[in-house]
């Protein structure tokens, strides 16, 4: 049987982690294929329930990855991303979501080397955790069945 | 009924030889919206830009997405394409399968899948996308110029000799910089003071430039042609437009021991000082940290006591300023790698081990020794001296693994001098590499093996100890199959790691600019945006981003200064068209969003009935302010406001494409 390979979805700012992705490959470093890039203008942007919508869609680990505190391009849109990270991240738990899944890191413009350290250890650490399925079984028909249980009780 | 374009780039070889484009091209073709994929070689050259335009003309395209490098690199190149085809620019995006893709995998599968993968996301994107309108805001046609160096004055000269304002800030006493400070200038050994001070002069009696020394930048907000700078003006104590600048207050001042800044610890000075002889503007300020009136609260007085022109007064405090200016250069120089950092060369234990910053005052006529050479332990004039080159430079071991570029210069330069003045001394120079790259460079070392005889010794120094009032220069020549060479020296200079200013870190974060794991300010591209930063209407002169001479100081800052004048040839400026925009409709008026907006850019708007009856509020946002963060997106409840260019409906598009099931 051949290695599961994991989909990772990386959310990055514009100005640090996507310049830093850029500068890994204008260095020519070489890092897992399985993640996928999606450009938001900052980190601050980044609506947490794209974090769940990209669960849903077949992303087995999630890398969320800006500017380091106090270099942010726009100021505070990193202190926003990881305030918001702490909230989040406190409620999935408490619903038995496995947030070993979601990485939050800091990659600057200058670091093409970690971010490409980052995409190989979390490719990584989420092909141990295995694929996500959580979301997959709990299709329409399923929340369906639910809804129609709770009425006719 | 989107109808997409979608172009991808072979780029020579650089995608093509780990992407299997044609496949890629045909996946393409197969998407929902698209309706014309193609492959090309160059896509960023003319013909590859006028398949763009000809494919939306044939096609009726709706959107355009250009697979190929990243959108920093040709964004506005191909949105030019696209405007040029008959459609709004905005209706392109880049999907970066170069630096994100090609370049950082090998050839495989995976890798053209993830090509694929890239496409259809900036695919379900596009299909999103809204036609965009530039945005117009007027240009202050005033710059301002944070540093007196070199390379500020070059800077503010050249945009005040264009015809608009110039702020100077300068955070020592008097402009000048550490080009004030060197003797000679290499290759020419032209005074370095009888070319600098003449344009210190020119600064301070320009019409256009506005000089604040004894000053530092607070704090910047706003943007490209509208930033809004705050100002603090340090307590110099003197009332500077009283001063005559007589100098008799330094003379009579008692506290005589503190260590000569200017002359890089070499000599002391007074507490009210100036730094130098022909300081600009030359009047003192108090350095309260050493002056007796502030330390011992009040003791003292006597330099109010002799001023006759009453200038002295204890009791100024640090003031604040707030200017507007369209474009800031940054020129805030360099610092050299100093204490601690090597215990084995004995700096800071040996008195007669020095800097090159400090041979350099010994060299100045203007120095502590009127230019004589002598050794600051007893005075005496040096027999032999060696010059240690990269001392700290080029050392991973060290933390810096760049070269610091003028060392090799001025540590010719350096034992040039000294045999100039002393034609029986004896000046050896450790070195790793002879690095002379510029005009007239290696011509200049030559001179120094060959006319002034300087023994060059390739090979590093292990250690310097002293023995018998001698300095014990342990080395070993990797020439002569790395014989041990011990040298017993007079004296020590050591060609010392540039580095950045202390507070580059800081002054790069208050400025929203980039920066390098070695602070030094982060350049917008290496090769084809080298003044400008990664902030519109921010550039960079000097040593502050990377080592430099003075030839390369200058032209850079002229380069930062030519920058600044085309931004002020217009009136008003376009700006991205990236802003967050209100649904007013659906608006409840929490204005979660003004709390968050970095840019103060939310106002509360009054919706009102056809009477004139407010009903209730919404939030409204200040396109002029906006910068397009987006973190009010984010934070509203119910999705009332929403970022141009990255809307939800974009996001959200790019995200579910992911699954690769029609959405």
């Amino acid at each position: 049987m051949s290695q599961f390979e994991p989909k990772i979805v990386a959310f990055v700012c514009n100005w640090c982690t996507y310049a830093g992705a850029d500068l890994a490959g204008t260095s020519r470093a070489k890092y897992a294929t399985n993640v996928r890039i999606i450009r938001f203008p900052c980190t601050g942007r980044i609506d947490f329930m794209l974090l769940m919508k990209a669960f849903q869609n077949g992303s087995d680990g999630i890398i969320i990855s800006g500017c380091h505190p106090n270099d942010c391009h726009y100021t505070s849109g990193n202190f926003h991303a990881r305030r918001r990270w702490m909230v989040f991240r406190s409620l999935i738990e408490f619903m038995g979501f496995d947030t070993e899944r979601i990485t939050f890191s800091w990659v600057s413009a200058a670091e093409g080397a970690k971010w490409a350290d980052l995409v190989n250890e979390v490719t990584t650490k989420v092909r141990e955790l295995g694929p996500f399925t959580e979301f997959k079984n709990l299709d329409y028909n399923s929340f369906n069945q639910l809804d129609n249980g709770a009425i006719t009780k | 009924m989107a109808r997409i374009g979608v172009f991808i780039c072979h780029c020579g070889e650089n995608i093509s030889a780990t992407v299997d484009v044609v496949k890629v091209a045909e996946v393409a073709s197969k998407m929902q919206g698209v309706a014309f994929s193609t492959e090309y070689k160059y896509m960023c050259s003319a013909p590859g830009q006028d398949k763009i335009v000809q494919a939306i003309k044939e096609h009726k395209l709706t959107g355009i997405v250009v697979a190929a490098c990243s959108p920093r690199m040709h964004e506005s190149t191909f949105r030019k394409a696209t405007a040029e085809g008959g459609i709004n620019p905005y209706l392109c995006e880049m999907a970066n399968i170069r630096e994100h893709c090609s370049w950082v995998h090998e050839r495989s599968e995976e890798t053209t899948e993830k090509a694929i993968d890239i496409v259809r996301t900036l695919v379900a994107k596009v299909r999103r996308n809204a036609p965009l309108f530039p945005i117009k805001v007027p240009v202050t046609k005033t710059a301002l110029v944070i540093g007196g160096g070199i390379a500020g004055i070059q800077a503010a000269l050249d945009i005040a000799n264009a015809g608009h304002k110039v702020i100077m800030v300068e955070k020592q006493p008097s402009i000048g910089g550490h080009m004030s400070q060197l003797s000679e200038t290499f290759p020419t050994l032209d005074c370095s003071q009888c070319i600098l001070t003449p344009r210190m002069v020119e600064v301070s009696q320009h019409p256009n430039i506005t000089l604040h020394t004894y000053a530092e930048v607070e704090s910047v907000s706003g943007f490209i042609g509208n930033f809004e700078v705050k100002i603090k003006m340090k307590a110099k104590s003197v009332d500077h437009v009283k001063c005559t600048g007589c100098g008799e207050c330094w003379q009579k001042c008692p506290s005589k021991k503190i260590p000569d800044e200017f002359n890089a610890g070499l000599s002391n000075r007074t507490a009210i000082y100036t730094p130098f002889p022909q300081a600009v503007p030359n009047k003192p300020v108090i350095d309260r940290a050493n002056c007796t009136w502030f330390t011992k609260g009040g003791k003292c007085g006597i330099c109010q006591k002799v001023c006759k022109a009453e200038a002295i007064d204890y009791t100024i405090q640090d003031t604040f300023i707030d200017v507007k200016v369209g474009a800031i250069v940054t020129a805030t120089g360099f610092d050299l790698k100093h204490t601690d950092f090597f215990p084995e060369y004995g700096y800071g234990e040996f008195k007669d081990v020095i800097d090159g910053m400090q041979f350099e005052r010994l060299a100045s006529a203007s120095g502590p020794t009127a230019g004589v050479i002598r050794r600051p332990s007893d005075g005496k004039v040096p027999e032999k001296i060696v010059f240690i080159a990269c001392a700290g430079s080029r050392d991973k071991a060290k933390g810096i693994e760049y070269c610091s570029k003028i060392c090799c210069m001025y540590t010719a330069k350096h034992a040039m001098l000294y045999k100039h003045k002393n034609h029986d001394g004896k000046a050896y120079v450790f070195y790793m590499d002879i690095r002379a790259a510029g005009k007239g460079y290696d011509e200049f070392v030559r001179r120094a093996i060959e006319d002034d005889h300087v023994e060059y010794i390739r090979g590093r120094v292990s250690k310097v100890y002293e023995h018998n009032g001698k300095l014990i220069v342990k080395g070993v020549d990797t020439l002569l199959n790395s014989t041990p060479v011990d040298i017993e020296a007079d004296m020590v200079v050591l060609a010392t790691a540039i580095v950045a200013n202390k507070d580059a870190e800081s002054v790069a974060q208050k400025m929203h600019i980039s920066y390098d794991k070695h602070h030094f300010f982060a350049e917008a591209h290496p090769k084809l945006k080298p003044v400008e930063t990664n902030t519109a209407g921010i550039m960079l002169a000097g040593a502050c981003q990377s080592a430099k001479d003075i030839p390369e100081s200058v032209s850079q800052a002229s380069a930062s200064a030519s920058k600044a004048i085309a931004l002020f040839s217009n009136n008003e400026m376009s700006r991205e068209p990236s802003v967050a925009a209100v649904n007013n409709t659906n608006c409840t008026g929490c204005l979660l969003c003004q709390d968050v907006c970095p840019y103060l850019a939310i106002e509360k708007e009054e919706i009102k009935d056809r009477a004139g009856n407010v009903l209730r509020y919404a939030a409204k946002v200040n396109s002029g302010l906006c910068q397009g963060c987006g973190t009010c997106v984010a934070m509203c409840r119910n999705k009332s406001i929403d970022l141009q260019g990255f809307s939800n409906e974009q996001m959200l598009g790019e995200v579910m494409s992911l699954l690769n099931k029609p959405f």
